[in-house]
């Protein structure tokens, strides 16, 4: 019996010993990925490399990257996995991310690869804008649906509007830069301005208009696909519109920051990222990703989202992004107060 | 005439007490608690200040450009950067101060650019801290790149640092910043009116009339003390959002915005101003009552004359404090402010948002004046408070008075569904499966785990941050309070270490949280390495609290007499002993109320550590926010309320255990 006891004792400590002989390596890992799935992509990774642990760092792309920026001298990630690429731009710029091509990066769509060699960043999976359209509450309204962005400007639309402040959320900021390179700068401007008339509020984040437009608090929520087609699936009587003009995307990439002490372990996390497998990982929720022919359609997202999809100059969106910021608070913030 | 002069005695040397042992243990003891008031609020308040003034500027002069003929020859000639703005007049002062994050295109310098020109350009840096990207390549180094039209223009040039009143000078031109200071200033005076009023009958009935309940209603109006300040925005999003159940009762007007955060305002603030206002008509003499009668004074003007003046400056009082809660509130305008800009928000917003640091300190700077305005008033009023109550005095008893009683206790009831009734909307929302189309229950909503900020997991978090502070401030704070209080001598060092203990009632939660960044995320700091852990939130939490908790102390510190230090020291006791054996003991029901404070205020806090927390120091009140942000707003609900349980549990215990252990400690009160 004591025996007994004791073996399993022994037994037990063997193993939390070799448990904590695997999980030797923990790596900080800054993310902007929906907090749902993070789960899923530690479980997945840590089935082949049950010696690495991750510590997420979980916020929205704004918050994050202020964060990354703001420890611009002492970093605490070791690794970003999951942020705009957008945002992973103006790290590179600072001279924050430690290049390196990862093992297989070559099976890779070129689009989704920093054009320097090494890569300072590889892209995942891409994050498309959307337009959220609650069709009991719009028709409660007696809305019609909008077919593209400058219908949204009719004024039928007016206050039934709400898309993020892109001062704050990656969304919100791609739906502008988009806008900006579809329409041109001043007839980009010109359509904002039109548009401001209808919006009701900017929220901080941009997954919360579609949020928002799923519990009928809003009609139409500008946001993108895959929250949309979340909420869908979670019962809200949403329909995912797809703007004839085209429609902002941004990549979800990987990246090294630069001077991680566990140069190693964030390498193979690294490689991890863009195997087909993680990539298939990214497929859940995102319909286009970095492998080709990965992608299976996801369940609820809009027909021609694909094809939608702009030609994103991401250099333009980086290094104009605070001349744009500057721009949209000076006309859009504070102008509006409720009164 | 010459006697006189003779007759002065030199001076003799000053006498001066010696230090005993004692004296230098509780010097020494007051100095280390004071350096780590330093440390902690001093030096990162500095920081903040020094950053508010740090700019970003391009230092055209840091570069210099050659252009080639169109077969790509160089001619020698070489122009630096300013020199070429001056020719081409690109651009103008005020867009070379920029932000960190600036970026200036250079082929304005050039009026004949063109990116299809064979025409080769070349750029450098003339020293070592110059900055230009290519593309969103960095180049740092001083040799010359040469480069084709086409790359030339993705040259952007960077900023360096600079010092100077540039960010200021940006603020004060920028409407929609500027505006913020007018909503902020009208937000806090609208809810101050309103809180304060309300509160103020709400006291009155408490303590001058013979309704019945007042143990309820006393229970029910400090309730919102137990929650963080933004959960009464999503109970106001349920009822009177786009979706709400009495959405009608505004009249088409949007919650979302000036009417959301002064309800809201008044809700998180009422416990506050109606303990102030309690307190003061308590007590009251009713001679001046008797008087008055006497003179046939209506009761209208009696209150006027009597009861008002008596309690001003309980209303005072309770108005700064309402007036600084409001303003320096972070969680609730950003709930349910809409597009009304306020401070607060204006923070989060230029450093989250828009990563500027800078603009970030130089709104925190202009926040910090009309917060330390109104404290710097209240306190000059408090001191001129005298004793309202003199040895002749007779307390006041409120005499029955039906038809009075019966309009109070309607006006309480009014006032405690409108709290209760908040709270109860949240526990609903919460418990609902999917407002507004599937209305039925289920515990859906407190799957954390499956929403933005850190699940359960947080929540264990908010209550060891709450356990350490309540432990670890209460220990600061009352030896800090007790060495400050009974040491003798040394009246500036005293001095110097009062105005430090009073100054994190100033500093608004957003300021110290953002100070906090710039002073201990900086690697030459040696403490560092307390960035990013709990360590940080507990001195964060227990520094923006301390005043508080100080006054508590000292009020109780002040009971008692300074003779226990003379006849411990007769005894020959040490001071120390004499503090464990005698002072903790006596003052325990001071020390009980300390900790629930802090352990409250740090379920609570939104404001000070929302810039501070890290991925295994997610919080609760944090997680509220982030999910409300994200749209979770059933789920942010439900934690909200699960923040409101554990602070109502906490209170009970403290409640039976000070009856416990003060019936052993305090058997000497009663006779």
């Amino acid at each position: 019996m004591t025996q007994k006891a004791s073996f399993l004792t022994a037994l037990a400590f063997t193993m939390t010993a070799a448990s904590a002989a695997f999980a030797e390596t923990e790596l900080t890992v800054y993310t902007a990925v929906e907090a749902e799935d993070l789960a899923r992509y530690a479980e997945t990774f840590n089935q082949s490399h049950p010696d690495i642990k991750i510590n997420w760092v979980r916020d929205s792309t704004g918050i994050i990257t202020a964060k990354l920026l703001a420890e611009r001298d002492n970093p605490q990630a070791d690794v970003v996995w999951g942020l705009a690429a957008t945002s992973l731009l103006l790290l590179k710029s600072e001279g924050m991310l430690e290049p390196y091509a990862p093992a297989g990066v070559d099976q890779l769509d070129p689009k989704f690869v920093d054009g320097d060699n090494p890569p300072s960043w590889v892209g995942m999976d891409a994050w498309v804008a959307s337009v959220c359209y609650n069709t009991v509450e719009a028709e409660k309204l007696g809305l019609t649906p909008p077919a593209s962005w400058k219908d949204l400007t009719d004024p039928q639309y007016a206050g039934h509007v709400i898309m993020p402040n892109p001062n704050s959320s990656g969304t919100g900021f791609l739906d502008v830069s988009s806008w900006l390179q579809m329409f041109g700068e001043e007839e980009g401007w010109k359509f904002m301005d039109a548009l401001h008339e209808n919006i009701a509020r900017y929220t901080h984040s941009g997954s919360k208009p579609c949020k928002l437009a799923a519990a009928g608090e809003i009609p139409i929520g500008i946001s993108f696909a895959f929250r949309g087609a979340k909420s869908k699936a979670a019962g809200a009587p949403l329909e995912i519109i797809v703007p004839s003009e085209g429609v902002g995307w941004d990549m979800e990439a990987t990246a090294i920051v630069a001077g991680t002490a566990n140069l190693e372990a964030a390498q193979t996390l690294v490689d991890f990222t863009v195997t087909k497998e993680a990539n298939e990982m990214y497929n859940t929720g995102y319909a286009v990703v970095a492998y080709p022919g990965v992608a299976k359609p996801v369940e609820h997202f809009p027909e021609g989202l694909l094809d939608a999809m702009i030609d994103n100059d991401f250099e333009f969106a980086a290094n104009n992004r605070a001349a744009i910021l500057k721009e949209w608070q000076a006309r859009y913030d504070g102008k509006s107060e409720a009164k | 005439m010459t006697d006189t002069t003779q007759s002065i005695m030199p001076a003799g040397p000053v006498i001066k007490g010696k230090l005993s042992r004692d004296d230098i243990i509780m010097r020494g003891s007051m100095i280390i608690i004071a350096l780590y008031l330093v440390v902690s609020l001093v030096f990162p308040l500095y920081a903040m200040l020094s950053k508010s003034f740090s700019t970003y500027r391009v230092e055209l002069s840091q570069y210099e450009f050659q252009v080639s003929d169109e077969a790509g020859q160089f001619n020698g000639s070489i122009w630096t950067g300013a020199e070429l703005n001056m020719r081409s007049g690109t651009f103008g002062d005020a867009e070379l101060s920029t932000g960190a994050d600036g970026r200036l295109p250079v082929t304005g310098f050039f009026p004949d650019f063109s990116f299809r020109s064979p025409v080769m350009y070349q750029i450098r840096n003339t020293s070592d801290t110059g900055r230009f990207l290519i593309g969103s390549n960095l180049q740092t180094g001083t040799e010359w790149v040469t480069l084709d039209s086409n790359t030339f223009r993705r040259v952007q040039l960077r900023p360096v640092k600079a010092q100077g009143i540039d960010n200021f000078v940006s603020y004060f031109s920028t409407p929609a910043l500027f505006n913020s200071i007018k909503n902020s200033l009208w937000i806090a005076v609208l809810s101050t009116v309103v809180t304060v009023s309300l509160a103020f009958w709400f006291a009155y009935a408490l303590n001058r009339s013979c309704m019945k309940y007042k143990g309820v209603f006393r229970l029910i109006a400090m309730a919102p003390i137990l929650v963080p300040s933004l959960l009464p925005g999503i109970a106001l999003v349920y009822l009177f959002g786009n979706q709400g159940m009495i959405k009608d009762l505004l009249f088409g007007a949007s919650i979302y915005g000036p009417i959301g955060i002064v309800i809201g305002s008044v809700f998180f603030t009422f416990p506050h101003a109606f303990i102030i206002i309690s307190t003061a008509l308590a007590i009251s003499d009713a001679r001046l009552y008797e008087a008055a009668a006497s003179l046939r004074s209506t009761p209208w003007r009696t209150f006027w004359t009597v009861t008002v003046p008596g309690a001003r400056y309980g209303l005072i009082s309770a108005a700064f404090v309402v007036f600084n809660l409001v303003i320096t509130d972070f969680g609730l305008p950003k709930v349910i402010g809409g597009q009304f800009n306020v401070l607060a928000v204006d923070i989060y917003k230029q450093v989250i948002g828009q990563q500027n640091f800078e603009m970030g300190a130089v709104v925190s700077v202009v926040l910090v004046i009309p917060a330390i305005l109104a404290f710097a008033i209240d306190r000059m009023v408090q001191s001129k408070q005298v004793a309202l109550l003199s040895a002749r005095s007779v307390p006041y008893e409120p005499q029955p008075n039906k038809k009075m009683d019966r309009i109070f206790f309607a006006y309480c009831t009014l006032i405690g569904l409108f709290i209760a009734g908040l709270l109860a909307v949240c526990q609903f929302a919460a418990l609902i499966k999917f407002w507004p189309y599937d209305l039925s229950f289920s515990l859906n909503n407190y799957q954390f785990d499956k929403m933005d900020g850190g699940g359960w997991g947080s929540y264990a978090n908010s209550i060891k941050l709450a356990l350490m502070t309540a432990v670890a401030g209460t220990a600061v704070v009352f030896f800090g309070a007790y060495l400050v209080e009974k040491s003798k001598g040394f009246r500036t060092g005293r001095a110097i270490f009062q105005m430090f203990a009073m100054l994190p009632m100033a500093i608004p939660g957003m300021v110290l949280g953002l100070a906090y960044i710039f002073f201990f995320n900086n690697p030459a700091n040696p403490l560092n390495a307390i960035y990013g852990t709990m360590a940080i939130l507990v001195v964060c939490t227990v520094t923006h609290f301390y005043t508080v908790s100080h006054l508590t102390a000292v009020t109780a510190l002040k009971q008692m007499d300074r003779e226990f230090e003379s006849v411990a020291a007769s005894l020959k006791q040490p001071t120390m002993k004499l503090f464990a054996r005698v002072t903790v003991p006596v003052c325990l029901p001071a020390v009980l109320d300390i900790s629930i404070y802090l352990f409250v205020n740090a379920m609570t806090t939104v404001s000070a550590v929302v810039f501070l927390y890290s991925p295994k120091t997610t919080l609760a009140s944090i997680a509220v926010l982030n999910m409300d942000d994200a749209g979770d707003i059933a789920p942010a609900a439900a934690m909200g309320m699960m923040i409101f349980y554990t602070n109502a549990l906490a209170r009970i215990i403290h409640l039976l255990a000070s009856r416990g252990i003060l019936r052993r400690t305090q058997a000497w009160r009663s006779r």
